[in-house]
C-alpha cells in the first residue's frame, strides 16, 4: 500500500559562509517521507545530518545559504516567507530536539507551554486548550497530568522533560514530526521510556517521522528506512533491512563493523575500526568524501565523485563507484583489523 | 583466577557533603556517592563497572586512586592500603596506576604540544634525563600515532588521537593498574573501534589491569572479562561477563539489558515487543529510599506480596552468592535469559 507523499527534499544544499571559507555542511540531499513513514538518519559528528534537518523546517540563521527544495504536501518551503512558514512549522511539522531543558522555558510552567503551541495554530480557549495539554500529558504517561501540568521544567527529570517537549510536538496533530538526537544525552532506561513515547506520539497522530541519530541500535529498532550520510553526503539510502544485512558503500559497512556488540553475535571477534578521520568541510578533496579511509580506494575514486545509484534493489541506492564488489563482503574481508590510526603505523 | 588481587577494594563509601543555601552555608545534608562497594581486581584482567548517571561508578574509580580519598572503606593495592601510607609512599605508588579521563578536549594542555604533554609524567617523576626523547617517540608509536607528529598541538588532533595521546601519558610510567573513566564515550563509533583495539593490545601486551568505568554496556561486553553493575552507589550483581549477561539475576541488570537497542533490525522487532521498560528516574542520592535501593522502580516489586515487599522496604539486600554462580543484591533474585 503507497501512501501519501507528505515531504519531499530534492537536492538540498546548505553552506556557511565563515571568515576561513565557504562550509559545504550539506551537499545534495534527496527523499521522500509518506505518511505513516519512519526515516532513520544516521551519521557522525559533522555529517550534516542535523543541518539537513533545521533546513527543511527553515530553522536555520539568515547567513546560510540553502538550495535546492523541501516540499510539504505540494508546498514549497525552501525560501517561502516566515509568516507562511509559521503556520506550518510546530503545526504541520512538528520538531523534537536533543536537549529538552533548552526547548522548554524555565519561567513557564509545561501545561502553559503546551497550552501555548495548541493556541498558536488552532482558535481555541485558553481553558480548552489547557484541557488539551493535560490530556497530552497523559497520553505521555506522566503521572497526575492535572497537578504536574502546574510545575515548572526544572520540577522534571531528563526523561520526563522530553516527554513534555513530545506532548508539545503531538499537539497540533502533525504530518511529519522531526526528531533530532531525542535520546542522546539520555541514560538507557529513560531512553527506552523516550522511544516509547515518540512511537505512541507517531501512531496516535498517523505522521511520518524523521530520526536523526548517531545510534545505530537506535535506528534498528524504529526506521522503516535509513539514510546514511557522511561529510554532508547522502551515501546509501534503503530499506532499515538492506542497510544493515546487505550495505553496498564501505562506510556503512565499516559502520557496522566498528560496533561492538550487547549479544553475543560478534563475541571474541576484534572490532573493525576505521582509520582517520573524516574530511573538513572546508576544503574537501575533489572524489569520493570518504576516499582517503577507504581501503577499497582506487584512482577514480580520487577524481570522480560517486552519484547516488541503485545498488541491490532498485529502492536501494549507494554513493561508491564499486558497490557491486561489496555484495556478500563482511567489515573484516574489506577493513584492516589494526589498532593504529595511520595506515601502516608502528603497533 | 590465582594469586593475590593487585587491586582490593573493601567497604568503600564516599559521601559528599550537601551546603545549605544560607549565609553559614551548614551542611545540609551528604550525598551518598558510594556506600559499601567491595571488590577485586587481578593483573592483567578487566573489570568492568556500569551503572547510569549518578550511579557511582567514576567516584569509585577516581577513590581507587585515592584522587577523592574515600569517607570510609580500604583501597589496598598490591598488599599496601592506601589508606595508611604516607604522602611520600603515594607519590611512588602513583607511577603504578593511572587514569584515562572521558573527555580527550579537557584533559590535554592546549598551550602544550603532544610530545611535552607525554614527557611530563617522566619530568615529574624524574625520568626523562635518563629516557628522554626516544621513550616518548617509542610512547607515540605504542598508541598508533606517528611520532614525527609529537610537535603539533592537541587542537591538531582529532577526538580520537587526543584520546590516544591521553593513554600515552597513562602509560610513561610503565603502570599496573590504568583506570579508564569512560574512555571512548565522547568519540563517534568509528573511530571508538580503534582506541578499544588498541586498549586490549596494550592489556596483552604489558599485563595491564584496567577499572573500565562506562555507560555503554557493549563496550563493556566486548572488553570486560568480569562485569560489576551499580546502582545509586551499591554494587547489585558482579559476575564474569558472560555470565551476567546471559543469566542476568537482579531486576536492574536485566532490565538494563533489555532496554539496550540492538543494531539489527531482525532482532531488534521481536526484542521491542518484549523490552522491559523501567519507569520513573533514578531517586535523589541524598535521601535514597530504605531497603532496597531499587525497589521505588523494581519491575518485579510490584508483583510481589505484601510480606515479601515488607522484605525490600526494610532490609538491603546483601551482595551475595544465591545461587546464581554470582553473587546479587536482591532478596528475590530470579536468573532471566539476558
Amino acid at each position: 500500500m503507497t501512501r501519501e507523499i507528505v515531504l519531499e527534499v530534492e537536492d538540498l544544499t546548505v553552506s556557511f559562509p565563515t571568515e576561513d571559507g565557504l562550509v559545504r555542511a550539506v551537499r545534495g540531499v534527496s527523499y521522500t517521507l509518506r505518511r505513516g513513514e519512519v526515516l532513520g538518519i544516521v551519521g557522525e559528528s559533522g555529517s550534516g545530518k542535523s543541518v539537513t534537518s533545521m533546513a527543511v523546517m527553515g530553522l536555520l540563521p539568515g547567513s546560510a545559504k540553502v538550495g535546492g527544495s523541501v516540499r510539504f504536501r505540494g508546498q514549497e518551503l525552501v525560501g517561502a516567507p516566515d509568516k507562511e512558514l509559521r503556520t506550518i512549522r510546530g503545526g504541520r511539522i512538528a520538531m523534537v530536539f536533543q536537549d529538552p531543558m533548552t526547548s522548554l522555558n524555565p519561567v513557564y510552567p509545561v501545561g502553559d507551554q503546551i497550552a501555548e503551541a495548541v493556541r498558536a495554530h488552532n482558535d481555541v480557549s485558553a481553558a480548552a486548550a489547557r484541557e488539551r495539554a493535560i490530556e497530552l500529558l497523559a497520553i505521555m504517561q506522566i503521572p497526575r497530568p492535572r497537578e504536574r501540568a502546574r510545575d515548572y521544567p526544572h520540577e522534571f527529570s531528563g526523561g520526563m522533560r522530553q516527554r513534555v517537549v513530545i506532548a508539545t510536538a503531538m499537539a497540533n496533530d502533525p504530518d511529519v514530526i522531526i526528531a533530532d538526537e531525542p535520546t542522546t544525552a539520555l541514560d538507557v532506561t529513560v531512553q527506552a521510556q523516550v522511544l516509547r513515547a515518540l512511537e505512541t506520539a507517531r501512531a496516535a497522530t498517523d505522521a511520518a517521522m524523521v530520526l536523526i541519530t548517531h545510534d545505530l541500535g537506535v535506528v534498528a529498532g524504529t526506521a522503516d528506512r535509513v539514510l546514511v550520510m557522511y561529510a554532508g553526503r547522502p551515501v546509501e539510502l534503503g530499506d532499515v533491512d538492506s542497510i544493515y544485512y546487505e550495505p553496498r558503500m564501505p562506510y556503512t559497512l565499516g559502520l557496522i563493523g566498528s560496533l561492538p556488540r550487547l549479544d553475543d553475535a560478534r563475541r571474541g571477534e576484534r572490532l573493525v575500526p576505521i582509520t582517520g578521520s573524516p574530511p573538513s568541510l572546508l576544503d574537501l578533496p575533489p572524489g569520493c568524501p570518504f576516499g582517503p579511509r577507504c581501503p577499497m580506494r582506487q584512482e577514480v575514486c580520487e577524481s570522480a565523485e560517486p552519484e547516488l545509484l541503485a545498488a541491490s534493489a532498485p529502492d536501494h541506492l549507494a554513493a561508491c563507484h564499486f558497490s557491486a564488489d561489496l555484495e556478500g563482503r563482511r567489515p573484516e574481508d574489506v577493513f584492516a583489523l589494526t589498532s593504529a590510526d595511520h595506515p601502516g603505523g608502528a603497533r | 583466577m590465582n594469586g593475590s588481587p593487585l587491586l582490593s577494594v573493601r567497604d568503600l563509601v564516599k559521601h559528599y557533603p550537601v551546603r545549605g543555601k544560607g549565609l553559614s552555608r551548614r551542611t545540609a545534608g551528604q550525598v551518598h556517592a558510594v556506600c559499601g562497594v567491595s571488590f577485586d581486581l587481578h593483573r592483567g584482567e578487566t573489570l568492568g563497572l556500569v551503572g547510569e548517571s549518578g550511579c557511582g561508578k567514576s567516584t569509585t574509580g577516581r577513590a581507587v586512586l585515592n584522587l577523592q580519598p574515600p569517607t570510609s572503606g580500604h583501597v589496598v593495592f598490591d598488599g599496601l592500603d592506601l589508606g595508611t601510607v604516607g604522602a611520600a609512599e603515594m607519590r611512588r605508588l602513583r607511577q603504578r596506576m593511572q587514569i584515562v579521563f572521558q573527555d580527550p578536549y579537557a584533559s590535554l594542555d592546549p598551550r602544550m604540544t603532544v610530545s611535552d604533554a607525554v614527557a611530563e609524567p617522566l619530568r615529574i617523576h624524574d625520568t626523562y634525563r635518563q629516557e628522554g626523547p626516544d621513550r616518548v617517540r617509542e610512547l607515540l608509536a605504542t598508541v598508533g600515532l606517528n611520532p614525527e607528529h609529537g610537535n603539533r598541538y592537541p587542537h591538531e588532533f582529532s577526538g580520537g588521537q587526543r584520546q590516544r595521546v591521553g593513554i600515552a601519558r597513562a602509560l610513561a610510567m610503565r603502570p599496573e593498574l590504568i583506570v579508564l573513566d569512560e574512555p571512548v564515550s565522547a568519540l563517534d563509533v568509528s573511530i571508538q573501534a580503534g582506541v578499544v583495539n588498541l586498549l586490549e593490545d596494550l592489556q596483552e601486551q604489558l599485563g595491564l589491569a584496567y577499572l573500565f568505568v562506562a555507560h555503554d554496556l557493549s563496550v563493556v561486553r566486548h572488553i570486560a572479562h568480569r562485569v560489576a553493575v551499580m546502582y545509586l552507589g551499591r554494587i547489585v550483581e558482579v559476575g564474569d561477563t558472560d555470565e551476567l549477561f546471559d543469566r542476568p539475576a537482579h531486576p536492574y541488570t536485566q532490565a538494563l539489558i533489555s532496554a539496550i537497542p540492538l543494531p539489527d533490525p531482525r532482532l531488534e522487532r521481536v526484542r521491542a515487543r518484549e523490552r522491559i521498560v523501567i519507569g520513573g528516574d533514578v531517586p535523589n542520592p541524598a535521601a535514597p529510599p530504605s531497603g532496597c535501593r531499587f525497589r521505588t522502580r523494581c519491575p518485579k516489586f510490584t508483583r510481589l506480596t505484601e510480606a515479601e515487599r515488607t522484605v525490600c522496604v526494610e532490609q538491603p539486600p546483601d551482595l551475595a552468592e544465591r545461587g546464581h554462580g554470582h553473587p546479587v543484591a536482591c532478596h528475590y533474585a530470579e536468573a532471566a535469559a539476558g
